[in-house]
């Protein structure tokens, strides 16, 4: 049991972190440092141009989407050497948040379903973060239930006529392209009448309206489709095959490992350390203490969950299940430690602007911010039915709907 | 990076868990708590000759030498099992207290008897309520003689020897604690077996009414080497509760899959699913964690005191999380004494207490962690 490199991660290792001492900019090392959670912003700079212009530097040296293949813009690097990469590029990393969508659900959908000519077309500018990518799944009448939604694609000739509405799009605003599940047969059971396209976010008939969500921020749209058409040639996967492909791009969402996970425990220590409560530090409070043992053992957990993980794939294993409890455990330890930090300021916990607010207002800005996250990406209870299912092997949900066209699924609960 | 057990020793764990399957069944575990016998004489010859006590002592004394990675692996399965005999008392208590702190002569003597199963030892540290603390220790000694009374003490009725910690001085600093060796057969020792709710461990009462007793180490430096033994047990006995969450968690998975309620599985319920799979979180979380705690220990790591606090918290958390959920899963019959799961749930809750109770780690976690960010 070591913490220790291989000798060829090791060298691996010297590579990147000379690279990246070499090439990183570096003037906005601090403040990519300090904000750890929620919306990453630069004081006079474009994030996004910073982003890309990173992005862009990596890719031409060989440094983007590492483990694609080579032709495709990536690097054919190993697992380990992904995640050696991550934990090298350390805060400059939270730059990629804008590729994470397309680096990591739309590429690979496209490697395994699009043909020869459109990867070597589309993969090397996705890679680079010249083109940015979303993915157009949810649906206001399907999120944990995917296959249940509504927009319509038919076929007309050589295309495709699209109508609908998508929800929870991350960044439709600014992608340039993006891939579109739809309904291509609605009589028969869901899950048998999808079929799976990518588009440009650029074609006639997209309007793409920003969600403002409960936190009073806008990071999600809703994209609207008027008969907006795709070339059949656009077409990821068969006619009504469309599920299976979305598992391929739902599977990846889930593979991250390496780039530690939010917990917001670090934050709250650091809080508690500084906060002088009526007796004295609140860190020598017991009951303080009682909370911030219960979640630290959470955080180490997660962080030594990963290790293990990361483990594996050195030995050139596929990590075990034990990954997928990450964003289950991160997402309400988010909720808890921003309310908690929120009750250990009293009254004045209920200021919100920075300059008025404890710690900057961080805490604030986490609690209103971390319904979300308990549902972005499969909601708690998703990720329940995942490690029941397939970890503890218990059988799937009664399914009612399973065996029935979808035209004939009930759409009302109460009337 | 290889944060993991190396083939070996989960071969090593493979056997063990193979061992106890076969020697260690619930029924024996049964044996014990019917009261049919103390502890289970039977098994713990087989540990000893399968070189399961001996596996983190050195060759010189008797033992295989191997290392605490392996006394980990082994320790999961014995806790897994609920294996009925002095384990943790004889050999994370007493043989690490040895091993730290005896001289040659004391360690001549009694490891290799603990290696070979001959003798049973101890840790007589608690004076009644309370958690572990210089402070709490009242039991005197004064030129080698010990008057005074621990409760309670792990397997302390059967024990062949103790080492107990006593009074040395009145500075009210942690130097006033010491050590001393007791062979449990000498005169003015009393031991008195305490019901307890987990009769497949006994806990004891031993008075001491002028008893000779060996010193254990330095005088003044018995809170120092209990602080450490206390770490290293913390460890070792969180790998057993990780053990005993694991086979919880897969009881209630088993009944879930086969026990059929409104005409289906009742581990096709959402409500049973994601209690089952909040189970699953706890004793992963708590398995990670001790995975660093094994590291720490077995490489005698700075990060040792803070390591084993994370270890023990979690373990503790996640064998009382999935023991009770466990029962919960069972329904009606995880509330019968013929069902097993109350076994787990005993010794979850027994072993909770042991070594100091979960506010106790907490608070050193904490104290460990600021010390650590000072620093």
């Amino acid at each position: 049991m070591n913490f220790d490199d291989t000798q060829q991660e090791a060298a691996f290792r010297a590579e990147a972190k000379a690279w990246i001492a070499a090439n990183a900019p570096k003037q906005y090392e601090e403040e990519l440092k300090r904000s750890s959670l929620g919306r990453t912003v630069l004081k006079g700079a474009n994030i996004l141009d910073v982003a890309k212009a990173w992005q862009k530097k990596k890719a031409d040296a060989g440094w983007a989407c590492l483990h694609w293949p080579k032709e495709y813009g990536g690097r054919g690097a190993s697992p380990i050497e992904r995640v050696i990469w991550q934990q090298e590029e350390g805060a400059f990393g939270k730059l990629s948040f804008t590729f994470i969508i397309g680096h990591g659900m739309c590429g690979p959908t496209m490697m395994a379903y699009a043909g020869e000519e459109h990867k070597r077309r589309y993969l090397p500018p996705l890679a680079s973060g010249e083109d940015i990518w979303c993915q157009l799944f949810s649906e206001p009448a399907g999120g944990s239930d995917v296959a249940g939604l509504r927009t319509r694609a038919e076929k007309r000739g050589d295309e495709w006529v699209i109508n609908g509405q998508k929800i929870w799009t991350s960044g439709a605003h600014y992608s340039d392209y993006g891939i579109l599940l739809t309904r291509t047969d609605p009589n028969v059971p869901k899950h048998k009448g999808l079929t799976m396209f990518f588009l440009s976010m650029k074609s006639p008939g997209i309007e793409i309206r920003p969600i403002k969500q409960a936190n009073g921020n806008s990071d999600f749209n809703e994209v609207y489709f008027t008969d907006v058409k795709i070339p059949d040639s656009q077409r990821l996967g068969a006619v009504n095959d469309g599920w299976n492909v979305s598992l391929t791009t739902l599977m990846n969402e889930r593979m991250s490992i390496g780039a530690g996970i939010a917990t917001g425990f670090p934050e709250l220590f650091e809080f508690c350390s500084n906060l002088m409560l009526e007796e004295g530090p609140a860190i020598e409070d017991r009951s303080v203490r009682a909370k911030l043992a219960h979640w630290a053992v959470r955080a180490s957990g997660l962080k030594y969950t990963n290790m293990r993980a990361i483990s594996a794939l050195s030995r050139g294993e596929r990590p075990g299940p034990e990954n997928s409890i990450g964003k289950l455990v991160a997402g309400s330890m988010i909720q808890d430690i921003s309310a908690y930090a929120l009750d250990l300021q009293g009254a004045v916990g209920v200021l919100s602007s920075p300059e008025e607010a404890e710690a900057a207002g961080k805490f604030q800005a986490m609690l209103m911010r971390a319904p979300g996250t308990r549902i972005e990406g499969g909601t708690d209870e998703i990720m329940r039915n995942i490690i029941a299912e397939r970890v503890l092997g218990l059988p799937g949900d009664i399914r009612v709907d399973k065996d029935v066209p979808f035209n004939q699924i009930p759409t009302k609960g109460r009337s | 990076m290889n944060f993991d057990f190396s083939d070996d020793q989960k071969q090593l764990r493979d056997t063990a868990r193979k061992f106890l399957a076969e020697k260690c069944p619930p029924k024996a575990v049964r044996g014990v708590i019917d009261g049919k016998s103390p502890y289970d004489r039977e098994l713990w010859k087989g540990l000893a000759e399968m070189g399961f006590l001996g596996v983190a002592i050195p060759e010189s004394y008797g033992g295989t030498g191997a290392g605490h990675l392996e006394l980990c692996v082994i320790a999961e399965e014995m806790g897994r099992a609920l294996a009925p005999v002095p384990f943790s008392s004889t050999v994370y208590l007493a043989a690490e207290a040895l091993l730290l702190a005896g001289s040659e002569a004391q360690r001549q003597k009694w490891l290799p008897l603990i290696a070979s199963g001959e003798a049973i030892g101890t840790l007589a540290l608690f004076e009644g309520k309370g958690n572990p603390s210089a402070q709490s220790i009242k039991l005197a000694a004064s030129n080698g003689v010990l008057d005074g009374v621990k409760k309670p003490v792990a397997d302390g009725a059967i024990a062949d020897f103790a080492i107990v910690a006593a009074r040395t001085g009145s500075s009210g600093r942690e130097t006033d604690i010491s050590l001393f060796l007791v062979d449990m057969k000498a005169g003015g020792v009393e031991a008195k077996a305490l019901g307890n709710i987990d009769p497949s461990h006994g806990q004891a009462e031993i008075s001491f009414k002028k008893c000779r007793a060996e010193p254990l180490g330095s005088a003044g430096e018995g809170w120092s080497v209990i602080s450490q033994v206390l770490d290293r047990a913390a460890v070792l006995l969180a790998f057993e509760q990780v053990g005993g969450a694991d086979r919880a968690l897969e009881m209630g998975r088993d009944y879930a899959l086969d026990r059929i309620a409104f005409g289906r599985p009742i581990g096709s319920f959402q409500a049973i699913k994601h209690m089952l799979a909040d189970m699953y979180v706890s004793a992963t979380l708590a398995r990670s964690n001790c995975y660093y705690g094994a590291w720490a220990l077995s490489t005698n790591a700075g990060e040792l005191p803070e390591a084993a606090a994370a270890a023990r918290i979690s373990a503790t958390q996640a064998f009382q999380h999935c023991a009770k959920n466990n029962i919960q899963v069972h329904g009606g019959m995880g509330f019968t004494w013929e069902f097993d799961c109350h076994l787990y749930y005993r010794r979850a809750n027994a072993t909770a207490l042991s070594l100091g109770s979960l506010s106790y780690w907490e608070d050193a976690l904490i104290d460990r962690m600021r010390k650590r960010n000072a620093a």
